[in-house]
């Protein structure tokens, strides 16, 4: 397999804060150093890019260390949460700057798409911006006149192509961006989250230029915190984390690494219960421990929008006097509003009865909740208005969002915390 | 560079990078085959910049006559009626309009290229293409607005010399090497002060300044024949001064020609081009983490 993309040892390192007084003495300072061979004054061996912790030193690693091989035709995703070195990658691959150490090989014309639209003059027409936005894009006149008529007709704006671009509405502007970006001619092609633009219709249709792009066998470096997206694009996957490659290998393996590792605390998907901060006053420590399970099996604390959820609850009264009858959950939403809930009683006829010790499963077969982070609540008792412990919550969990109506359009809070199934028609009157 | 790399297993091993970027890749301050290569976005960006400049405007392209004609009024006002300044015996609309005309295109190139990371961040810090395209397409929108200028100042020297009160000679055929000379010398010093304004802001202050009191330090608005001896030898370490004499004189057919000048001027240039390319290339590799 060829290689179209090497990086070898590749670091980058930031300076931090205003750049105020005193810095032209830092400058000559280092300089100093440097001729006379002495190390880096300002550079610490080591240093990890957080945003927690405030470093001593004002400099920053952004990457640290990147070594990786992107092979030709290859669609390679990174995944990484914000400040995790994402940009700083692509940019660095792009050439917009230069890393402190190590090397950026590649074979092939390189088109970066970090924003949509770039060099764009409000002044100019159309047609105008196409030719400029084209040719900053690394394309020549011949070819940009070639594509004229598919980026004309992709963009939807051919009235107005000897209009200002200052006249047009943002959407049709970003559209017109696209559309001369969707039709570069190069090898390699770079991609940071342009597809966070335009209506839904217009975001389909720009996924599935990408699509088209991608399956043409040309090298494609994705970034997108979209996992849905990069699922259905992306071959392999690098997790940066602070700024180090943590995970590589293929694309499902790389996003369980990355949603597992997105919860706080040692092991995602499980709390321990019997001295919860949460217990409410007055309470018996029944409950043990609690455990999240996805579709798979897999514990976790993160679940894809629609796919089940599987509530695994660890209680022991076996010294308590009272009979149990009941356990359950419920769901509130990160604002604090009552999303829901299930328990016991729901599901059995009486007389009510649960084991005085043992383990009780709930599998929320389709949760039609919108992404976010829910907190999960729980109580057992010996009556339904009895309750002998309540953890109020007990562990919290989130939704990321997918792609579930299948039209590319991401349910946000925006759109509330209940994720209806609906169907839709409509006709011309 | 771009030569397309098929899927072919076995050649990997003897096909070469088409590029390697590291933190001192071999330096090559006159990258002219990516020049070349982007030679249709250099175009474009000339174009550009030309269009943006008159659009919705209600005189359009008149405005490249308004300000080097309002001008050499306000300069035959105060330098010429208020502080009677010698013109070496020239009228002195024609002294001025030549001196106006030459030093906006040195004083644009020079601004312009010198501001040219902050400028065009939005642009810099989204995609790449050699960086030196954008001073050139400064250079090169400019020397199309000096083209235009320079067409007034033919037809003042015309009516001048049709009056008989001037004499054009042989130098004004010079002027296509002074206007080369003079527009790198612009685009050097821009390239060496861009170096300085990515990361000091109020170095852009000092520039404006320091371009004004340039001017003052150069014969623009008054003919080096005039310059005291004492300041003579101050001022003769200024590669522009020659060439404004040199045009004035082939133009307008009163100057101070000397050949050692010029060479002085054009050596200086070439070497200046050299420094400030270098200096730029190593400043376009981070600017974007300090702009």
């Amino acid at each position: 397999m060829t290689i179209a993309i090497q990086f070898e040892g590749v670091s980058k390192r930031y300076r931090i804060g205003q750049i105020g007084t005193g810095t032209l003495s830092h400058d000559l300072h280092r300089t100093l150093a440097k001729m006379l061979g002495k190390p880096d004054p300002f550079a610490k061996i080591g240093q990890e890019n957080t945003t927690s912790n405030t470093p001593n030193n004002e400099y920053v690693l952004a990457l640290h260390d990147i070594s990786i091989n992107i092979n030709q035709g290859e669609v390679f995703g990174i995944i990484g949460h914000n400040g995790a070195g994402k940009s700083t990658f692509l940019k660095l691959l792009s050439q917009i700057t230069a890393p402190t150490s190590g090397a950026i090989r590649s074979r092939g014309r390189i088109a970066s798409l970090l924003e949509v639209g770039t060099g764009f003059h409000p002044e100019l027409t159309g047609r105008e911006n196409i030719y400029v936005n084209g040719a900053v894009l690394g394309m020549n006149r011949k070819e940009i006149s070639a594509e004229l008529e598919r980026i004309v007709e992709f963009s939807g704006c051919s009235k107005y192509l000897d209009t200002p671009v200052k006249r047009y509405s943002s959407g049709m502007t970003t559209r017109l961006g696209f559309a001369v970006a969707a039709h570069l001619r190069c090898e390699i092609l770079i991609i940071d989250e342009v597809l966070a633009v335009g209506d839904a219709a217009f975001q389909d249709r720009c996924i599935g230029r990408i699509n088209e792009i991608t399956s043409g066998g040309r090298t494609t470096v994705l970034v997108s915190h979209n996992m849905a997206l990069m699922r259905r694009l992306a071959n392999r996957c690098m997790l940066l984390q602070q700024g180090k490659s943590t995970c590589v290998g293929a694309t499902a393996d790389v996003i369980s690494t990355y949603l597992q590792g997105s919860q706080h605390g040692e092991s995602p998907g499980f709390r321990s219960l019997a001295s919860h901060p949460n217990r409410l006053a007055g309470m018996k420590p029944l409950l043990q421990a609690v455990k999240l399970h996805d579709i798979s099996g897999e514990q976790t604390s993160t679940f894809i929008q629609g796919t089940p959820i599987k509530i695994e609850i660890n209680y022991d009264a076996s010294k308590h006097p009272e009979q149990l009858s009941g356990i359950g959950f419920i769901v509130h939403s990160i604002t604090g509003a009552r999303v829901g809930g299930f328990n016991s009683y729901m599901a059995t006829q009486p007389p009510h009865q649960i084991p005085q010790s043992g383990i009780t499963t709930f599998t929320v077969n389709s949760p039609a909740l919108t992404p976010g982070v829910y907190r999960l609540t729980i109580s057992i008792g010996s009556h339904q208005s009895r309750l002998i412990d309540k953890i109020e919550p007990a562990i919290d969990f989130r939704i990321e969002p997918d792609d579930i109506y299948a039209t590319g359009y991401l349910l946000t809070a925006e759109d509330g915390v209940v994720a209806f199934e609906c169907d839709f028609s409509s006709t011309e009157s | 560079m771009t030569g397309r790399t098929e899927p072919d297993e076995s050649a990997h091993e003897a096909e070469p990078w088409d590029r390697v970027i590291s933190p001192s890749s071999a330096v090559s301050p006159l990258p002219f085959h990516e020049i070349w290569k982007y030679r249709d976005l250099l175009f474009l960006l000339t174009k550009r910049d030309i269009i943006a400049f008159y659009k919705q405007t209600l005189l359009g392209p008149l405005w490249f006559f308004v300000q080097p004609i309002l001008t050499s009024l306000i300069y035959v006002l105060v330098f010429g009626r208020i502080a009677r300044l010698s013109t070496d015996g020239v009228p002195q609309l024609a002294f001025y309009l030549c001196g106006v005309t030459f030093w906006n295109y040195f004083a644009e190139c020079f601004n312009k290229t010198a501001t040219v990371f902050k400028d065009n961040a939005h642009v810099f810090g989204k995609v790449y293409f050699p960086r030196i395209i954008m001073p050139l397409s400064i250079v090169l929108s400019n020397l199309v607005r000096f083209l235009v200028q320079f067409l007034l100042l033919l037809c003042c020297v015309a009516w001048y010399w049709h009056l008989g009160h001037i004499r054009p000679n042989a130098y004004i055929l010079c002027i296509p090497l002074l206007v080369a000379v003079m527009a790198s010398l612009g685009l050097s010093f821009g390239m060496l002060f861009s170096s300085v304004t990515t990361k000091y802001r109020d170095m852009i202050f000092l520039l404006q300044f320091g371009v004004q009191l340039l001017m003052y330090a150069t014969p623009v608005v008054y003919p080096s024949s005039e310059i005291p001896n004492a300041a003579a030898k101050a001022l003769s370490w200024n590669p522009l001064g020659p060439i404004f004499e040199m045009a004035r004189y082939g133009l307008l057919g009163a100057g101070e020609v000397s050949m050692t000048s010029i060479a002085y001027t054009v050596c200086f240039a070439a070497v200046a081009t050299l420094v400030s390319a270098l200096v730029f290339d190593q400043v376009q590799r981070t600017a974007m983490d300090t702009i």
